[in-house]
């Protein structure tokens, strides 16, 4: 019964990221307080690696988690919090998502969701003495809980029905209910994951509890779990018999809701960092679109390929412009509301270049990845004939434009306030965001490579 | 063989200037201004090597590069010029050092950023007119939308930041259904090679459905219809270009307008020929509606900046409905008319911002009787004039007239209604001039204005020779457009009949369309009737 070594190699990241969170955890108190950002160098050890479609998902999360990991720093020295469990959360919570990603099986996709989710809500509540932060970690807890609850529910049903919880062995049994229960079940799987990548109408609780976490916690949260549940939902897809063509309506409605009410309620934003996540679901909407696109043909392969391209893209701007925030919010992150950006190029040109860079390639224009990641997007639509859902994605990204342009605009044709002082960027912070910034140009203008990579993580995929 | 690395440098030389100009720049603003000129220069010069080394009897693409970008889908850096483009390239090259010279000492804070920023431009614009990828078409296309942004929201007038906004949300909105549309023909035709698609569609190889071919033709058309712009979409324009600092108004009014002109010529009708057929009447009246109104607004306009702006309007009308006229001299006369708009109005806007320069207003009625203090300003600004109203030896006459001689061949009616416009051109040119420049000074501070300085001479003689030699050397320019404007009419007309009705209601293309099934489609054809039966205003006319 004991696993062959091959098996043990592919568990690899998972258990280094877990015996890593706990040695820093076991570090931490001995350490003075002066030499704990020597965790975060610890933290950075052991993120990435692993096998093609779950190879693909654990280098995205890998990435997001390094990068964080790399940003956080000088948030914590500045918010003064704990270094040491902050860390920690931040591994298990990976762990979570890799398992997510990789789990062939849905009561172990459960322990990965549960895992991702318990730490995220721990992480989301981490500036204590902060109400909002407290807030948001009470909300995301309880909305949170009942999502994985409609998911396990699903899956209690979805076995019932099949008498298996493995993905490429589900058939129906011989019970005449079987195929109600499957359907009623499948439909609750979908409402649990779709409450984790924010996808109207389950996306209310996003703004709130993306405002009011740490902003590198929001800037993983985004990324990350968004990754990861997707990823689960693209493998159900593809290797559950059936769930592609039952799910098909509900992710081209939910698709367009999702990007309809995420633009437009970022539109009214005067808040940059809820601005940010607003269109967080709004991007969420586009990589539904997608997912659809997949679900809607045989050419399953290009669709998936577009979501992991997507999702790569994504994770980077998206890490960007948080981590970019996280910075300029300077101390409580009291310097978030669109005013506090009046100017910002003439004082601090290159953090003003870089955010563009994020908020350009969030719109999608062309040299940055998110045009291509769009591109991907219209291509697989149109492929499986989604007319209107690309048309609906073109006008949305119209929509998108205005406020992301609002933001250099204030940045670029307005005069800065008197009283304004520069944020202090560190090394480590400067490393992540120009890494971010270079990844997004390079993304735009040589995909080749990681398209490559996706559309073969995509190929590896058990289709059904 | 020709150097084919030529348009290669024409697309990068502006970039790595920008990129030297970013990394050297420094505070040494005269350094800055003349580095930039000195590279839109050399640019412009190695612009003449393509007139140098191209074949005037080919419509061919010229000074190709074809390389592969990305493998799948296929998407090749592929550039190459022809008759449509090669003015067009120039233009831009022209223009550029121009509209730095004439914002040579506007523009005070910011200064290695607006150089920066034009020299992006430039290169963006460049690529536009020599892409021949779809793909790498719409790249340039939508990120020059950006260095416009920044010209118009950083360095413009009061109003900036909403005509920036106005002017980059209008266009996006055509623009990312233009994208849509560039998807679904890849999907279609398995290419986003235009020379490629083009042969596939032209040897029936490939035949779109009538709904098809006209959804994709309004995708495409309502892009460039925004750009150019045609009425009823023209209101981004007046806004824009009146906020812009008076280098966006020359590049704007000079080449931006023509990249929806450029894209319907080199689009939307070879592409989409049926579709246009059938979208041609409408398209001519509201190329008439934009004449004649753009015009009478230009009229009543108390800004002269404004004046000029509506009066691109009403030219621009002059372009589109050459366009659909489908003959071959029409077809020239618009390629002609882009290239004299181009310089016209550039020019003009160069003589607006040199007032502006002195009164920091656009107000006819500040001024009055500049002719005194400023011979030579009023001397040129009237000559320009002259040739934006299309007085004949001048270079808008050539245009005008070829588009009506062109148009009054097959729709009688077009032709007869357009001309108007040209009369009320003169009207609100001359009206206008008169109020500026004639009569005794009406205000006090306007006496002792300066006349023109060696800057300001050197940009608008230039501009005026060009004026004049492109009024009396037409030939030099129609020579090496006809063959390509030929071709143009060519490729609409295509050996199979439209097998719009031929059964294939699950897809929208059909491949290789056997013989049977392109009889049973040209029993129940889609009348490709004569233009100008279903034209309203024809009709009306008899």
């Amino acid at each position: 019964m004991f696993p062959a070594r091959d098996d043990l190699l592919r568990l690899a990241p998972e258990f280094v990221l877990c015996i890593s969170g706990m040695v820093l955890m076991l570090v931490e108190p001995f350490l003075t307080r002066g030499r704990r950002s020597v965790l975060a160098s610890l933290a950075t050890l052991g993120l990435l690696q692993v096998d093609g479609f779950s190879l693909f998902i654990h280098a995205i999360v890998g990435f997001v988690a390094l990068l964080v990991v790399l940003g956080s720093p000088d948030y914590l020295e500045r918010e003064d919090l704990q270094h040491g469990e902050y860390y920690a959360l931040v591994l298990f919570a990976t762990a979570g998502m890799g398992i997510m990603s990789s789990a062939a099986e849905l009561v172990t996709a459960f322990i990965g969701l549960e895992m991702s989710s318990i730490s995220t809500y721990i992480l989301a509540g981490y500036r204590r003495d902060a109400p909002r932060s407290n807030e948001s970690a009470m909300k995301y807890f309880l909305l949170g809980s009942f999502a994985t609850a409609f998911f396990l529910y699903g899956v209690a049903l979805v076995y019932g029905a099949t008498g298996t919880t493995e993905l490429t062995h589900m058939t129906l049994t011989a019970l005449p209910e079987a195929r109600t229960l499957f359907k009623v079940g499948l439909a609750l799987i979908f409402v649990g994951l779709a409450f984790k990548v924010a996808a109207a109408p389950f996306q209310l609780w996003t703004p709130d509890v993306y405002e009011g976490a740490p902003t590198p916690v929001t800037a993983l949260m985004s990324a990350g779990p968004k990754a990861a549940a997707f990823a689960l939902l693209l493998r159900i897809l593809a290797s559950v018999s059936g769930a592609a063509s039952f799910w098909f309506w509900a992710l081209w409605i939910s698709a367009v809701l999702t990007m309809f009410v995420g633009n437009l309620s970022a539109v009214v934003q005067t808040n940059v960092k809820r601005m940010l996540a607003y269109s967080s679901i709004a991007h969420a909407g586009y990589i539904l679109v997608a997912l659809a696109a997949a679900a809607a043909t045989d050419q399953m392969a290009l669709g998936i390929a577009a979501v992991l391209y997507y999702l790569a893209v994504y994770a980077l701007m998206k890490l960007g412009a948080f981590m970019m925030v996280s910075q300029l919010g300077g101390e409580a992150e009291r310097h978030l509301e669109l005013d506090d950006f009046y100017g910002l190029a003439s004082r601090q040109p290159v953090a003003a270049a870089c955010f563009s860079l994020f908020l350009l390639s969030l719109l999608g224009l062309p040299v940055t990845a998110g045009f291509v990641g769009k591109f991907y997007i219209f291509d697989s639509a149109l492929a499986s004939h989604l007319v209107w859902l690309a048309v609906l994605v073109a006008l949305n990204s119209v929509i998108g434009s205005f406020y992301y342009l609002r933001v250099i605009v204030v940045m670029y044709m307005r005069e800065p306030h008197q009283d304004w002082l520069p944020a202090r960027m560190s090394w480590a912070v400067t490393v992540v965001l120009l890494v971010a910034a270079a990844g997004t140009l390079y993304l735009g203008l040589f995909p080749a490579r990681v398209l490559g990579f996706a559309a073969q993580a995509a190929q590896s995929l058990p289709f059904h | 063989m020709q150097p084919s690395h030529l348009l290669t440098i024409l697309i990068f030389l502006p970039l790595v200037g920008a990129a030297a100009l970013l990394v050297l720049g420094g505070e040494d603003r005269t350094w800055i201004r003349w580095s930039a000129l000195t590279v839109a220069l050399a640019e412009f010069a190695v612009s003449l090597l393509l007139v140098r080394g191209f074949t005037a009897s080919t419509a061919a693409y010229q000074f190709e590069e074809f390389r592969a970008w990305i493998p799948s889908p296929p998407i090749h850096y592929h550039v190459g010029v022809d008759g449509i483009s090669l003015f067009l390239v120039l233009l831009t090259t022209f223009l550029t050092p121009i509209a730095m010279l004439a914002s040579w000492k506007s523009i005070h804070n910011r200064t290695q950023g607006f150089y920066i920023t034009l020299l992006i431009l430039e290169a963006g614009i460049v690529g536009v007119f020599v892409s021949l990828d779809l793909f790498l078409f719409f790249l340039f296309w939508e990120a020059m939308l950006i260095p416009m942004y920044f010209l118009i929201g950083v360095w413009g007038h009061e109003r900036r930041i909403y005509a920036a906004l106005k002017f980059i949300l209008y266009t996006m909105l055509g623009s990312i259904l233009m994208f849509v549309a560039m998807i679904w023909l890849y999907e279609l035709t398995g290419s986003f090679d235009l020379p490629r698609i083009q042969q596939m569609l032209t040897t029936g190889q490939i035949s779109l459905r009538l709904t098809t071919e006209l959804l994709l033709f309004g995708a495409f058309f309502l892009a460039f219809a925004i750009k150019v712009p045609l009425f009823p979409l023209h209101t981004w324009l007046p806004d824009a270009h009146t906020e812009a600092p008076t280098a966006g108004s020359v590049l704007l009014a000079g080449v931006l307008l023509k990249m929806g002109t450029y894209g319907m010529v080199r689009f939307c009708v070879p592409l989409f020929p049926e579709a246009a057929h059938r979208a041609a009447p409408y398209v001519a009246a509201l190329a008439i509606i934009g004449i004649i109104y753009g015009a009478l607004v230009a009229m009543v306009q108390t800004d002269l900046k404004r004046l000029v702006a509506y009066s691109s309007v009403s030219h621009l009308g002059f372009v589109v409905l050459g366009i659909f006229a489908f003959t071959p001299t029409a077809l020239q006369g618009a390629l002609y008319q882009m290239i004299n708009h181009g310089v016209s109005t550039g020019a003009l806007f160069v003589l607006v911002g040199t007032l502006y320069d002195r009164r920091h207003t656009h107000q006819i009625h500040e001024f009055g009787g500049l002719a005194t203090p400023m011979p030579v300003l009023a001397g040129l600004f009237l000559f320009v004039s002259f040739s934006s109203a299309g007085l004949p030896m001048l270079n808008g006459f050539v245009g005008e007239f070829l588009i009506l001689a062109g148009t009054f061949e097959r729709h009688t009616a077009w032709a007869s209604y357009a001309a108007v416009g040209v009369i009320l051109s003169a009207v609100y040119l001359l009206w206008a001039y008169q109020r500026v420049f004639f009569g005794g000074v009406t205000q006090e501070k306007n006496r002792a204005l300066p006349d023109a300085d060696r800057r300001e001479r050197v940009v608008l003689f230039a501009m005026a020779a060009v004026i004049l030699w492109m009024g009396i050397g037409s030939v030099a320019f129609t020579r090496r457009t006809e063959a390509s404007a030929r071709n143009v009419l060519e490729l609409m007309h295509r050996p199979q009949a439209y097998n719009a009705r031929a059964g294939y209601a699950s897809t929208w293309v059909s491949r290789a369309v056997p013989k049977n099934i392109s009889r049973a489609a040209s029993s129940a054809p889609v009348s490709r009737l004569p233009a100008a039966a279903v034209d309203p205003l024809t009709t009306g006319a008899r």
